[in-house]
């Protein structure tokens, strides 16, 4: 499937989304990178040893869930956009989910937003809690969202606008 | 007559780093481009590159280009034209130039005692009914109307492949806030990164992979694409075209060696279909056939920036040291540029170009 469509299947999202328990620790990175490909700047961006040691460029990234703090850092560097975090204890009814954004405009905090499925199709408006679009996110800013925990594994993108 | 050591033909990454190595090995260069900005393909590049954070990944093409530029820009050893075109390489080892200075055209000629092409490569283009009309781009074009020039193409673009190009043109398309109405291609699997893939879809474009162009109408310009599924022999089956408004087609179906060069300086040259067409023989070192000329980059074989980048400075060592200049570091740089070239082409989407070397014996 995602070899023709470019969408992962339940299956490949279940291999890289945290355990329940962990999630219920505390924010955490899910990395959607599921090909071999000669890159690896996710880990050389971490400085907490979330993303394990590369022994080989060509490997694919794994987490290492105990280290792993969400600190968001790594987001904005995976030149594949295949990186967001997720805090799941950030309120009882909703994780806040921070994915990366290349789009004009951006929305504002508390703008309510299209919710956009991996196909690209609309899911639910969210609200987006928090725009950061530093320096040193190099003009891939981060978007941090609240998302209902029934439909936080849905989610990956937002259409800004026309809702 | 210009003397000088090594001549690199080619200001894109490959023939920026092999000026880079060449001079600090302490050989004198002269680094001809024909556009007038340095960088080649990276100029065009806005999105962010993968590889290793020594080729820069992460950071974006065209900031890599800048980067090197001012390296060379800022290095005594190597001397730059830009608007500068390398017309042929003659028998007795004399370069022609052609330069643009105020409208006027000057001819000069160089002697180097060695030569380093990296011209980089050619779009392929794809024969169906009415490609001539007013609309239909190479992807080439489209980027350099949207991130050189900041015009818009159209408004509704069907890209034909799926490869990295027409993943990330199209992305680069839908920043630039133009409707893309899908992508297509005709091998039964994506090509391109799936993470480019996947970052496309989730903006809802659909990619269609088993399809292929079959014809485009319109009046004076394009208005309407019609596509079809292939069968095995990616032939079209009738019965099941889809027609698309569309007014933009970007073909972005590959790209060939340009090899123009290594012809006419009569390099034993190989046809290798997973390298992109005809890429001269040479040695590790990059050493083409005849000893004095060496190849590196995208006109070596279709790979990427990283991989340029890495071939440049490998030919940029290895061509002062085969004149015999003598340079320290040489021995363990040399190995490690080797390991990375190494290194970079492993992988799923590296399998090709591996394959493409065993085949031809590179
Ligand atoms: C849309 C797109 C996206 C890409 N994305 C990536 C990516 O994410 N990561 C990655 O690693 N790679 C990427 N690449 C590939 C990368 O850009 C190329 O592999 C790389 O630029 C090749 O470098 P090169 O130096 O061989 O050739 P080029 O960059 O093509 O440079 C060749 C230069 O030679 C000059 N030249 C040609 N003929 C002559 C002549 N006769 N006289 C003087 N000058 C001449 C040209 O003007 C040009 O500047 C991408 C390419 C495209 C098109
Ligand atoms: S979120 Fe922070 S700690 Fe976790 S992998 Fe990314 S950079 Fe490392
Ligand atoms: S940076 Fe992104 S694309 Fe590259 S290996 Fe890491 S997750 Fe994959």
């Amino acid at each position: 499937m995602l070899r023709t469509t470019g969408v992962p299947t339940e299956q490949e999202l279940d291999a890289v989304f945290p355990s329940k328990e962990r999630l219920e620790k505390g924010p955490v990175v899910v990395v959607e990178c599921f090909e071999t490909i000669p890159c690896n700047p996710c880990y050389t961006a971490c400085h907490s040893g979330g993303i394990r040691a590369f022994k080989n460029i060509i490997d694919l990234p794994t987490v290492d869930y105990e280290e792993c703090n969400g600190c968001t850092l790594c987001i904005s560097s995976c030149p594949g956009l295949a990186i967001m975090v997720i805090d799941y204890r950030y309120h009882k009814d909703y994780v806040k989910m921070t994915i990366p954004f290349e789009f004009s405009p951006l929305p504002k905090p508390e703008d309510w937003v299209m919710g956009l499925n991996r196909n690209g199709k609309e899911v639910k408006r969210v609200q987006v809690l928090s725009v950061k679009n530093t320096k040193h996110l190099d003009k891939t800013p981060m978007i941090s969202i609240a998302v209902p925990k029934g439909q936080f594994k849905e989610i990956r993108n937002i259409r800004v606008g026309d809702l | 007559m210009i003397r000088r050591d090594i001549l690199v033909i080619g200001g894109g990454p490959s023939g920026l780093c092999a000026a880079i190595a060449a001079a600090k090995s302490g050989a004198t260069v002269l680094l001809v481009e024909r556009s007038k900005y340095l960088g080649g393909q990276l100029v065009k590049q806005t999105h962010m590159f993968f590889g290793s954070e020594k080729q820069y990944a992460s950071k974006r093409g065209i900031d890599i280009g800048k980067t090197l530029a001012e390296e060379v820009t800022s290095h005594e050893n190597i001397k730059i034209l830009t608007d500068t075109t390398a017309l042929g390489i003659y028998e007795d080892g004399v370069v022609t130039l052609e330069q643009r200075k105020n409208q006027e055209e000057i001819y000069i000629k160089v002697r180097p005692k060695s030569i380093i092409v990296g011209t980089g490569a050619l779009e392929k283009s794809l024969p169906f009914p009415n490609n001539d009309l007013p609309g239909i781009y190479g992807a080439g074009a489209v980027q350099t109307l949207m991130n050189e020039y900041l015009v818009k193409p159209g408004n509704r673009v069907l890209m034909v492949g799926a490869g990295n190009i027409g993943l990330i043109i199209s992305y680069q398309l839908l920043q630039a806030g133009v409707e893309v109405a899908g992508i297509i291609d005709a091998s039964s699997n994506i090509g391109g990164y799936l993470v480019h893939a996947s970052k496309i879809r989730r903006s809802g474009v659909p990619i269609l992979t088993g399809y292929t162009i079959v014809k485009a109408e319109g009046e004076n310009h394009l208005e309407k694409a019609t596509i079809a599924k292939v069968d095995q022999n990616w032939k079209p089956i009738p019965g099941t075209e889809k027609e698309m408004d569309v007014d933009v087609i970007c073909i972005s179906v590959g790209l060939t060696p340009s090899s123009a060069f290594f012809w006419q300086g009569g390099c034993d040259m190989e046809y290798v279909r997973e390298l992109g067409g005809y890429v001269p023989k040479r040695n590790k070192y990059l050493q083409t056939t005849v000893e004095n000329i060496y190849v590196a980059g995208d006109s070596a074989g279709i790979e990427e920036a990283s991989s340029a980048m890495v071939e440049g400075s490998i030919a940029g060592l290895a061509a002062s040291h085969d004149l015999g200049l003598v340079y320290e570091a040489y021995d363990q740089e040399m190995e490690e540029l080797l390991q990375e070239l190494q290194a970079l082409r492993g992988g799923e989407k590296g399998g090709h170009v591996r394959k493409g070397y065993e085949k031809a014996g590179l």
